[in-house]
C-alpha cells in the first residue's frame, strides 16, 4: 500500500437507523442531536427499504432501528418485514411508549427479531420525572411484560448517572424479575443533550466504582441467565474507550433525513461534511466520502497517539469528546492522562460534581 | 441414555437468535441480541445439528462419525462449545 493511500475499509457491521427524531419523551441525555430533523425532511418508507437493501448487500448483519422513539413512525411493520426479507437481524431500540399489543401483534408478525427497550429509572418516580412523561413507567413495564411473554428476547437498555446509579442493583434485579436476556448498563456518555446537563448528571468517583463491584458480581451470580454489558462512565477512567471500535470501522448511522453518519455525535465535528443517502449510495458514503475517511488508520493522529502503544486499541479515543471538551476533533479523546487535554476534562468533571444545577429536558423537533 | 452415567441434553437456539449465510464475508454468523459471532467450520458444524431435537449425545456421534474422531472428545468439544454459548444466552439446554 502506497503511503498515505488508506485500505478499503472492511464492511459494516450494525446499521443503525433513526427514523425519526419524534419522540414522547424528553430524556435529558438524548442522544439525538440539539438540532433536531423535522418530520417533514424523514425518509420516506421506499427510501429506507432501499436502504436496507444496499445495507445487507455491503454486509451489514444487524438493524437497529431506532429514533426517537421508532413506533411513531405509522411505517414501523413494513419498515421490519422490509428489512427481515432483505436478510438483516432486526432489533428495536424503544421507549415502549406508544407500543400497543395489537402493534406489538403486528411487529411480531412482520419477523422482528429483538426488542431493547429504554429504561430512565427503576420506579415510576423517577423514571417519569427523567423521561418527562408521566405514567410511562407503567407502559414501559407492561411492554416488557408483552415481550417476554411472546417469547421475542428482551433487551433492557439501563441509562444510568448520578441521579439513578444508586439503584444499579435493583435495576439488574428488575430485569431478572422481567425476564430480559440482556441488561445494557450504559452510563451516560457526555455530547449533545447530555453534555448541558453535566451539572445534574455527572457520577461521582464512588458512585463509579461502586457500580463496577455491582455489576463484576452481577454477572458471576448471573451467568447464563442474564447477559450484562456495561459501558462505565468513562470521565473517571484513565484511558479512553475505542468509541464505536474506531472512526467508520464496524458501523454506521443514518439520521432522520438521510445524512450518514459514523456515529451519533459526529455531526457536532465542524468541517466535515456528511454524505447524504438522497445523493450517494449507501457504500461511497461508507468506503469513499472523505468524512468517513477523515479519522480511519492512523496517520491523521497527533502525537502522543502517533507514537503510542495503545494506537491500534483505542484509535486515539473518541473524536465527538475531543471535540466537545477541547473544541479541537483532532487532539487526543481528553479522558487520556497521557495527554495534555486530561487537564481542561479534570476541570470540566469537578465543576460538573460540584454543580447541582437542573435538568434541561430535550426540546421536541418542530 | 446414550451418554453413560452423564445425563444427556438437548441443545436449542433460543427465539431470537439465527445463524445466517454472510455472503459477503464468506462465512456463517451466529445473530442474536447486539451480537454477530462470526464461526468458523467447526463452529458451524456444530450448530447446523443444533435443531432442538438432536441431544448432545446424538450431535457428538453424528459429529464424530463426519470427522472420523473419537467420540468422547467430539463430545467434550461440543459440551464446551455450546455451554460457552448457553453462559451468553444464545443456546438453551433442555432435559432429553
Ligand atoms: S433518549 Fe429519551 S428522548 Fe431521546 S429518543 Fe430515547 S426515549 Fe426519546
Ligand atoms: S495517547 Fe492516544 S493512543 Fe495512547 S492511550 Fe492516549 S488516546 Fe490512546
Amino acid at each position: 500500500m502506497p503511503e498515505g493511500v488508506l485500505p478499503p475499509p472492511p464492511p459494516p457491521i450494525a446499521l443503525l437507523a433513526e427514523l425519526t427524531h419524534r419522540c414522547p419523551l424528553s430524556c435529558p441525555y438524548c442522544s439525538n442531536p440539539t438540532e433536531l430533523v423535522a418530520r417533514a425532511a424523514e425518509l420516506d418508507t421506499a427510501e429506507w427499504v432501499r436502504l436496507f437493501r444496499e445495507a445487507a448487500e455491503m454486509g451489514v448483519l444487524q438493524l437497529h432501528l431506532s429514533g426517537g422513539e421508532p413506533a411513531s413512525r405509522r411505517d414501523l411493520e413494513t419498515l421490519v418485514a422490509e428489512a427481515r426479507s432483505a436478510g438483516l437481524y432486526v432489533n428495536l431500540v424503544t421507549s415502549g411508549i406508544g407500543l400497543t399489543e395489537a402493534r406489538l401483534d403486528r411487529l411480531e408478525a412482520a419477523g422482528l427479531d429483538h426488542v431493547q427497550l429504554s429504561l430512565q429509572g427503576v420506579r415510576a418516580d423517577i423514571s417519569d420525572r427523567i423521561g418527562g412523561l408521566t405514567g410511562g413507567f407503567e407502559r414501559k413495564i407492561a411492554v416488557a411484560r408483552s415481550v417476554v411473554a411472546r417469547g421475542l428476547p428482551l433487551t433492557l437498555n439501563a441509562v444510568m448517572h448520578r441521579q439513578n446509579l444508586d439503584d444499579l442493583e435493583a435495576t439488574i434485579a428488575l430485569a431478572v424479575e422481567l425476564g430480559a436476556r440482556r441488561i445494557e448498563v450504559a452510563c451516560v456518555q457526555f455530547h449533545g443533550w447530555a453534555m448541558l446537563n453535566r451539572g445534574a448528571l455527572m457520577p461521582t468517583r464512588e458512585q463509579t466504582d461502586r457500580a463496577k463491584r455491582i455489576v463484576a458480581d452481577a454477572r458471576d451470580r448471573l451467568r447464563g441467565r442474564l447477559v450484562i454489558d456495561f459501558v462505565p462512565p468513562d470521565w473517571h477512567a484513565d484511558l479512553p474507550k475505542a468509541c464505536m471500535g474506531g472512526w467508520g470501522s464496524t458501523g454506521l448511522n443514518i439520521a432522520p433525513d438521510g445524512t450518514v453518519l459514523p456515529c451519533h455525535g459526529a455531526a457536532s465535528i465542524p468541517g466535515l461534511v456528511f454524505p447524504n443517502v438522497r445523493q450517494v449510495s449507501l457504500a461511497w458514503a461508507w468506503a469513499e466520502s472523505a468524512a468517513f475517511n477523515a479519522f480511519r488508520g492512523t496517520a491523521w493522529m497527533p502525537e502522543p497517539c502517533r507514537s503510542c502503544d495503545r494506537r491500534a486499541v483505542d484509535h486515539g479515543g473518541c473524536r465527538c469528546q475531543a471535540m466537545a471538551v477541547l473544541g479541537d476533533a483532532r487532539a487526543p479523546d481528553p479522558v487520556c492522562r497521557r495527554t495534555p487535554g486530561r487537564a481542561a476534562l479534570d476541570r470540566l468533571l469537578a465543576d460538573a460534581l460540584a454543580s447541582d444545577s437542573g435538568l434541561t429536558m430535550r426540546a421536541p423537533p418542530r | 441414555m446414550a451418554g453413560g452415567a452423564v445425563p444427556d441434553r438437548v441443545p436449542r437456539l433460543p427465539r431470537g437468535v439465527r445463524l445466517h449465510d454472510d455472503r459477503v464475508r464468506a462465512c456463517r454468523v451466529l445473530l442474536g441480541p447486539e451480537r454477530a459471532l462470526m464461526l468458523d467450520e467447526v463452529g458451524a458444524a456444530i450448530l447446523d445439528e443444533v435443531d432442538g431435537m438432536q441431544s448432545l449425545s446424538v450431535i457428538s456421534a453424528r459429529l464424530a462419525a463426519r470427522y472420523l474422531a473419537p467420540e468422547a472428545e467430539i463430545r467434550a468439544d461440543v459440551e464446551v462449545f455450546l455451554t460457552d454459548l448457553a453462559e451468553r444466552r444464545l443456546v438453551e439446554w433442555s432435559d432429553a
